[in-house]
């Protein structure tokens, strides 16, 4: 993780990270008010989605539908506006 | 024990001078009135030959001090300078290399700050920075000005310090003031500014991230680290000074002292009017006046506990501030209050303000004010309410 749990005395000299490329284990999918949600069966598996994803977090599938990942996904709805088929809903996340 | 050779040089090239020995490998700076003798100097240097450093001509002091932290994260020795209204354009990218803890060293040819437009001498600069947690100390004269800008390279790539180090001249009256003093030789310098590793610079075979964002989860940890490290640099500063004062035979100490034996009543000065008051310090003693003079050499981290043990057989307390802190007074008389609260509860402490904007401060005038604050005491005594004086201002009215 992003290293939440970490105290002062835990920090490198001038904060620096030593660990190339962790940006990726922090989490912004918490950022999220509204998640995306899709027609697979209207999708015509253009990729625009995939092409606009701000945070390039949308990924193909084997069967070549395109899927959002949550734990990174900030819930912008650019995939959702992008999108020329109207597939791609965005829904308001409820408390857990 | 004085070695070295005895010259006359100008503030700026005695600080020239210490960059040259220092072998800096990178310059980075903006030419700016009264600072830019050390920056013409220094390229002169580099396109003579003299010095094998990279002088980068940039195209204003924010980005000097970004190209300092570049440099300074590959593992270069760094230096800049600047004054007044440059150190405010730096401003931003000041609190930087504090923060990644990397030695920039700079010299600050102090000057009033606009508006009206000023070029001459006062400590407003000096105290918008007061925050920036770089190490910060004061020159009196053009020895320490080469003296303290030699150390600073030392204590800024320390392993237990690492802060960049701010040398403070008085500009014009240090900058540009034809001094003797005694110019080391060049393998002693050398010697005292061994190459120095830091712990991580920008190398593709060892990645690091710098500079990286914090968010509200992590961002109180970096603050605390960053004020408890630079707490801990106080006895390596003075370590260094000693090994310094062992071999040059100059010693420098965070709060120095001048004919404090016996003394009641102090002045507090920083910069080159102390050589001034000195000389005010001389005159009232030889009337019978038992005065000395407390001059804050290190200036951040704050010497709290040398200044304690300055003031612990005073009365009272005169400090000289050359700059205002609209609003609130005199920022050096209001940090030395801070400093002796609930220490010395029965010390009295007056402030004055003087020399803004290169207005000379004469010996009469700290004479004066050692008698004016006597008066005030009196006056706070009585419960009564004193304003901070600006020495020598007129009242005019008269229109």
């Amino acid at each position: 993780m992003g290293g939440e749990g970490l105290g002062w005395k835990d920090l490198e000299i001038g904060f620096v990270v030593t660990e190339p490329g962790n940006a990726s284990s922090y989490k912004t999918g918490d950022w999220r008010s509204e998640r995306p949600i899709r027609d697979n069966e209207r999708c015509i598996k253009c990729g625009l989605c995939y092409i606009y994803c701000p945070e390039a977090c949308i990924h193909e599938d084997e069967e070549g539908h395109f899927e959002a990942d949550l734990y990174y996904c900030k819930g912008c709805g650019i995939c959702a506006h992008e999108c020329p088929r109207n597939v791609i809903g965005m829904v308001e996340e409820k408390e857990e | 024990m004085t070695k070295g050779k005895i010259v006359g040089l100008e503030g700026s090239f005695a600080v020239a001078e210490a960059v040259r020995m220092a072998n800096t490998d990178v310059i980075s700076a903006y030419p700016i009135t009264p600072q830019t003798h050390i920056v013409e100097r220094l390229s002169e240097m580099v396109a003579d030959g003299d010095l094998d450093a990279d002088f980068i001509c940039v195209e204003s002091e924010h980005s000097a001090m970004s190209a300092c932290v570049g440099a300074s994260a590959a593992g270069a020795r760094v230096f800049t300078c600047s004054a007044g209204q440059g150190l405010e354009l730096m401003h931003e990218v000041l609190y930087i290399p504090s923060s990644m803890r990397l030695p920039v060293v700079a010299v600050a040819a102090n000057r009033a700050l606009s508006a009206p437009l000023s070029v001459w001498c006062d400590h407003s600069d000096v105290m918008a920075l007061r925050d920036i947690s770089w190490v910060q100390m004061f020159a009196e004269n053009n020895q320490q000005a080469f003296d303290l800008t030699t150390c600073a390279f030392r204590i800024a790539e320390d392993k237990d310090v690492l802060f960049p180090t701010m040398v403070h001249i008085d500009g014009f009256y240090l900058s540009h003031v034809i001094e003797d003093m005694v110019l080391p030789e060049e393998e002693e310098v050398a010697g005292f500014i061994p190459d120095y590793k830091h712990p991580f610079v920008l190398d593709p075979d060892k990645p690091v991230s710098m500079g990286c964002y914090g968010p509200p989860f992590i961002y109180s940890e970096t603050k605390k680290a960053q004020d408890v490290a630079f707490d801990n640099t106080r006895p390596r500063i003075q370590e260094i000074w000693d090994e310094f004062g062992e071999l040059f035979g100059r010693q420098y100490l965070p709060v120095e002292s001048y004919k404090m034996e016996g003394a009641r009543v102090a002045l507090v000065t920083m910069g080159s009017c102390s050589e001034t008051a000195m000389l005010a310090v001389d005159e009232l003693r030889a009337a019978g006046v038992d005065v000395g003079l407390i001059r804050l050499r290190l200036w951040r981290p704050f010497p709290f506990k040398e200044l304690r043990e300055a003031v612990k057989d005073l009365d009272l307390l005169v400090v000289l501030d050359r700059a205002i802190s609209f609003g609130m007074g005199g920022p050096v008389c209001s940090e030395l209050k801070s400093a002796l609260y609930n220490k010395r509860e029965d010390l009295k402490i007056v402030g004055f303000i003087g020399g803004l904007g290169g207005r000379d401060i004469q010996i009469s005038e700290f004479k004066y004010m050692v008698t004016q604050a006597q008066e005030k005491v009196k006056a706070i005594e009585r419960g009564k309410e004193v304003e901070t004086v600006i020495i020598g201002v007129r009242e005019g009215g008269g229109r």
